[in-house]
């Protein structure tokens, strides 16, 4: 598919997929644009002739031509031939160094923090290597990103610590730029750890569903009460600590809240400007797993969503949610589009013990185990496998209009859901659908 | 143009060319961590 057209929060959008434009029409192109490809000019005068003047069809009809001999309109598909990564450089990781967590939230996939495995804290030594493996397999990039992880990594914060101060070396010693990251529960934030985090992470996660009665039913404390009090003043107090620096509010909805919206705005009227609030990853047996008879719900949730986010940002109230923000002019270029998030290939997750997983959702599946950062990866047919699951390679993406924004979707919801990495998450792939298009109404809006 | 408002006029195959220097940021270790989200990613270059 080479074009593709909607109509959302009062434009008619019409994407020309193969060149990345986008164009807001009005109605007379919008009707002549469904006809171009099959017909002549005279034939789509006769079509429409009783809706508008000639004139006029003509004149909307040349501006069309303009922007296909510009290539910005029904641009035909390029023929890629892309060489991913043929030095196997790794350039982030996903670091567990605590696979224990401190809540037991309901959804968790990682087991409640365990991963189905012992409950470890990484040791120093352990996360020091994973720093230097990191190093040493990053070629000539520059820019490394490590993010500590778990579990809740502050039940190692002294690791975290001495990581980062390590990491610091390292970037001295090898012209490197390492960019921290930390997600968090918020239980153990205190104002020396809080400092830290301001001071040395490049982005912190911070995990909150929405409302004190959405989040407390998932994400319980060990003794089973509900953590949104606990939480929400460290938060309130992390953020406002942290004046201009990159963080986000990161909840999960599931089944229990399909008017999800609700928490998104509830999350910016608490104070928070920047969430992120994304469905949950569950196998179809747990109740509170998205399942396709969901999806209509979801769907309108996120248009309904839409249009509140742009009413606020016009009346100077606006936020950031992270899937409706979109760069239309200087986004990834479409090598990146293509090869999707790097799962597996310059990305990969470290357990406690030091071995490496695709990413942080494969942990713990044997099957998926790619080496350790003591020997480096030796399955090598499990990286050419990651390395080979792209847009081009996966044939339902081929024909999807969405491919170029997406990039393929997630590895492990399509292994989850359908034991294969190349074939998409169908109800992930209709909802992402729905918040590109979200995105790139909101910008045609002028927000 | 009348009828047309280009709201993006980018090219991405003019991308290709200095693209895939691969220094932008992995898409999970944004904020999302579990849904792949790439397009909104930055450009480092």
């Amino acid at each position: 598919m080479n074009m593709h057209m909607f109509q959302m929060n009062g434009k008619n959008i019409v994407l020309d997929v193969n060149s990345g434009a986008v164009h807001v029409v009005d109605e007379i192109v919008w009707d002549i644009i469904k006809l171009y490809e099959d017909k002549s000019l005279e034939l789509i005068i006769d079509d429409l002739k009783n809706k508008y003047d000639e004139s006029d069809i003509v004149e909307a009809y040349k501006e069309i031509q303009t922007l296909v001999d510009n290539e910005l309109l029904f641009t035909k598909e390029e023929e890629l031939d892309i060489n991913y990564n043929p030095q196997n450089i790794v350039k982030a990781l996903c670091l567990h160094v605590a696979h224990d967590c401190n809540l037991k939230c309901e959804y968790c996939f990682a087991s409640q923090g365990d991963f189905k495995g012992q409950r470890l804290l990484m040791p120093l030594e352990v996360g020091k290597r994973a720093l230097e493996f990191l190093v040493e397999n990053s070629g000539n990039r520059k820019n490394l990103e490590v993010d500590f992880f778990g579990g809740e990594p502050l039940m190692n914060f002294d690791v975290v610590k001495k990581l980062v101060e390590y990491g610091r070396e390292l970037e001295k010693k090898y012209n490197k730029r390492f960019r921290f990251t930390i997600t968090t529960n918020g239980i153990l934030l205190n104002d020396d750890n809080m400092k830290f985090i301001n001071e040395n992470m490049d982005n912190v996660v911070l995990s909150l569903d929405g409302r004190k009665e959405v989040n407390d039913r998932m994400r319980k404390t060990l003794n089973g009460n509900g953590s949104f009090d606990i939480i929400v003043p460290k938060f309130l107090k992390l953020v406002k600590l942290r004046g201009d620096k990159t963080y986000y509010v990161r909840g999960t909805f599931t089944s229990y809240n399909l008017d999800f919206s609700k928490d998104v705005l509830k999350l910016h009227e608490m104070g928070f400007d920047s969430i992120s609030v994304e469905p949950v990853v569950a196998s179809p047996e747990n109740d509170y797993a998205i399942l396709e008879e969901h999806l209509e719900t979801i769907l309108n949730e996120y248009e309904k969503l839409s249009s509140k986010y742009i009413e606020l940002k016009k009346a100077g109230k606006g936020f950031e949610f992270f899937h409706f923000m979109i760069d239309l002019n200087q986004g990834p270029c479409l090598i990146k589009r293509v090869v999707g998030c790097g799962a597996g290939v310059e990305y990969m997750a470290v357990t406690p013990e030091g071995d490496l997983y695709p990413c942080h959702q494969f942990v713990g599946d044997e099957e998926f185990k790619m080496g350790d950062i003591f020997t480096g990866v030796t399955n090598e047919k499990l990286r050419e496998k990651f390395k080979r699951a792209n847009v081009l390679t996966k044939s339902e993406c081929k024909e999807c209009w969405a491919r170029f924004y997406c990039s393929g979707g997630c590895h492990a919801n399509a292994y989850n859901f359908n034991k294969d990495i190349t074939k998409p998450y169908k109800i992930g792939c209709e909802m992402e659908k729905k918040r590109i298009e979200c995105a790139i109404s909101i910008v045609a809006n002028g927000c | 143009m009348k009828h047309i408002n280009t709201i993006s006029g980018r090219s991405l195959k003019s991308t290709i060319a200095k693209g895939g220097c691969g220094e932008c940021q992995t898409s999970c270790q944004s904020a999302c961590k579990t849904s792949c989200t790439v397009g909104n990613q930055k450009c480092e270059r």
